[in-house]
């Protein structure tokens, strides 16, 4: 009686009608199973000066080949007043699986303001470092598949910038550029912020050099370096494009500009 | 071209080896939706000076069976908002009765402002993240077309991982591949929006639900369409594609009566 009902429609999924199609058994048992995560492309990048901080990223949101949208922000204010967070001094900018970003964006938002109601003072930077960390680590058996850096004003009013990984490690640095150009920029930026293998001319040959002394850079010195760093990336990624980000942290306030970057 | 039709559309063993036919076992465990089973193929959408038009044809597939051919996927949820279902149909089903739920909810003896698109976007992309967080996912990808808080038109997508984006034009699916580059070339960017009418935005959907007959082979030509404005919602459900011409099928090798 069986055998009348091996034509009947699939408890798996919709199959063929064709007599020969499952030609024989599968080796092993596979299920086509759900995979919670995707990639959405992009890349941010973010530089800390002696007085401000500066955060980047691309406008442009991938599915695989596909552009769903052009302008699609990876910046986010934390903290401050209402929906358009009004005064604040936080910004987190998350690159990886949007959704996830999103999610983490929220929450990281929520307890910002929920700080501030509760000590009637905003968070320090490093407060929301270390309490983003803990966020990330809490979701560590299945991880907001995000690489996250935070900017802004340290208590002496410096620079802050910290970056981490899916899973909450993180550390304070210079400079940090993530996501999917991360590997075209990050060398890029070794260079042209940390000095990396730049020497003093005529200082010596082998380990006489003298490494060229590490200078804070000026604020538009390194807005043009987030500019080049982007033009450069997108005529090499595919994913990275359309517009440019940036947001400017300093003790004034947040200022906040979109460039336009090639389309192709 | 193979005389067996089960191997047509599939990579050829010869250059990729066996294929790897596991995909099509049947019974063993099966906890949650793994897999979409009567689905729904792409919605398209474009917004215009004072609106949005939206449109998915009627069809609900069974694997390659036309299953249902009068399944409509656009759902009205008050005078400024329409969603667009592509996916699986029950899940659309579940969301419907969701969406009714909601409604009632928000409508009860109060007075205050109704949900808006951005607001029912927010909602809506709300649930699949947490059924995708459950790993229970509803196997949608949705497109929510109608007016924001300032009655500006608004169109955005929620997809079963819980993504959510927004742009001028939008298509879910086949669509994606073979609509949107139809849709942008009219309205590349959100600036172009303001000098879009609504006859050209309205022309121009139509346009790419031809396309999309003529090539998606899970489509139909009987479709759904709505127009979303200041003015409420225009939904036609038992619309058919037009002025068809399938003039250029003569030059395609394999498109006509003779296969090679």
């Amino acid at each position: 009686m069986a055998s009348v009902f091996s034509g009947a429609p699939p408890q798996s999924g919709p199959g063929y009608s064709f007599k020969q199609t499952p030609t024989e058994a599968p080796s092993g048992t596979r299920q086509h199973g759900f995979y919670p995560y995707t990639d959405n492309g992009g890349s941010t990048l973010g530089i800390s000066g002696a007085d401000f901080t500066i955060l980047a990223g691309d406008t442009r949101h991938t599915s695989g080949y596909n552009i769903n949208t052009r302008y699609a922000p990876k910046l986010f204010k934390i903290g401050g007043e209402g929906p358009d967070n009004k005064g604040a001094s936080i910004v987190l900018s998350v690159v990886g699986f949007a959704a996830d970003g999103e999610a983490l964006k929220e929450r990281l938002d929520t307890i910002v303001k929920m700080y501030k109601y509760q000590h009637g003072k905003p968070m320090s930077v490093a407060a929301c470092a270390q309490r983003l960390s803990h966020i990330l680590y809490g979701k560590r058996f299945f991880p907001y598949y995000v690489h996250a850096i935070l900017g802004g004003l340290d208590e002496e009013g410096r620079g802050a910038l910290y970056s981490y990984d899916p899973v909450g490690s993180y550390e304070r640095e210079q400079c940090r550029a993530a996501g999917a150009a991360a590997s075209l920029i990050m060398p890029f930026l070794d260079n042209q912020v940390n000095f990396k293998n730049q020497y003093v001319p005529d200082s010596g040959s082998g380990h006489e050099l003298q490494e060229k002394p590490r200078t804070p850079l000026d604020q538009n010195h390194v807005l043009e370096l987030v500019r080049d760093a982007f033009t450069s990336a997108v005529e090499r990624h595919i994913e990275v494009g359309d517009g440019l980000q940036v947001m400017i942290i300093k003790k004034e306030g947040i200022m906040e500009a979109f460039h336009p970057l090639k389309q192709d | 071209m193979n005389h067996l039709p089960q191997a047509w559309g599939r990579p050829r063993d010869d250059v990729y080896g066996a294929y790897d036919q596991s995909h099509f076992q049947m019974g063993g465990p099966n906890q949650h939706t793994q897999s979409p089973i009567v689905t729904g193929t792409s919605v398209v959408a474009a917004k215009f000076k004072d609106g949005i038009v939206i449109a998915a044809d009627n069809l609900a597939s069974y694997g390659s069976l036309a299953r249902f051919t009068d399944v409509k996927r656009l759902r009205k949820f008050n005078d400024q908002v329409v969603v667009g279902f592509g996916g699986d149909v029950s899940d659309m089903q579940y969301l419907d009765r969701l969406l009714n739920s909601l409604d009632i909810r928000e409508n009860y003896g109060s007075d205050g402002t109704p949900l808006n698109a951005k607001n029912l976007h927010t909602y809506l992309s709300k649930v699949m993240y947490k059924r995708r967080s459950d790993f229970n996912p509803l196997w949608n990808h949705l497109l929510i077309a109608g007016l924001d808080g300032e009655d500006k038109p608004f169109l955005a997508s929620a997809d079963l991982l819980g993504t959510t984006f927004s742009a001028p034009t939008l298509a879910t699916g086949f669509g994606a591949h073979l609509a949107q580059p139809i849709l942008r070339r009219s309205i590349p960017d959100e600036a172009a929006v303001p000098n879009v009418s609504r006859e050209e935005a309205v022309l121009l959907v139509k346009e790419a639900m031809k396309v999309l007959f003529y090539r998606d082979a899970r489509s139909m030509d009987k479709y759904s369409i709505a127009v979303v404005t200041k003015d409420g919602v225009e939904l036609k459900q038992d619309e058919k594609l037009e002025s068809q011409s399938w003039a250029f099928a003569e030059g395609i090798r394999g498109y006509g009566t003779q296969v090679n």
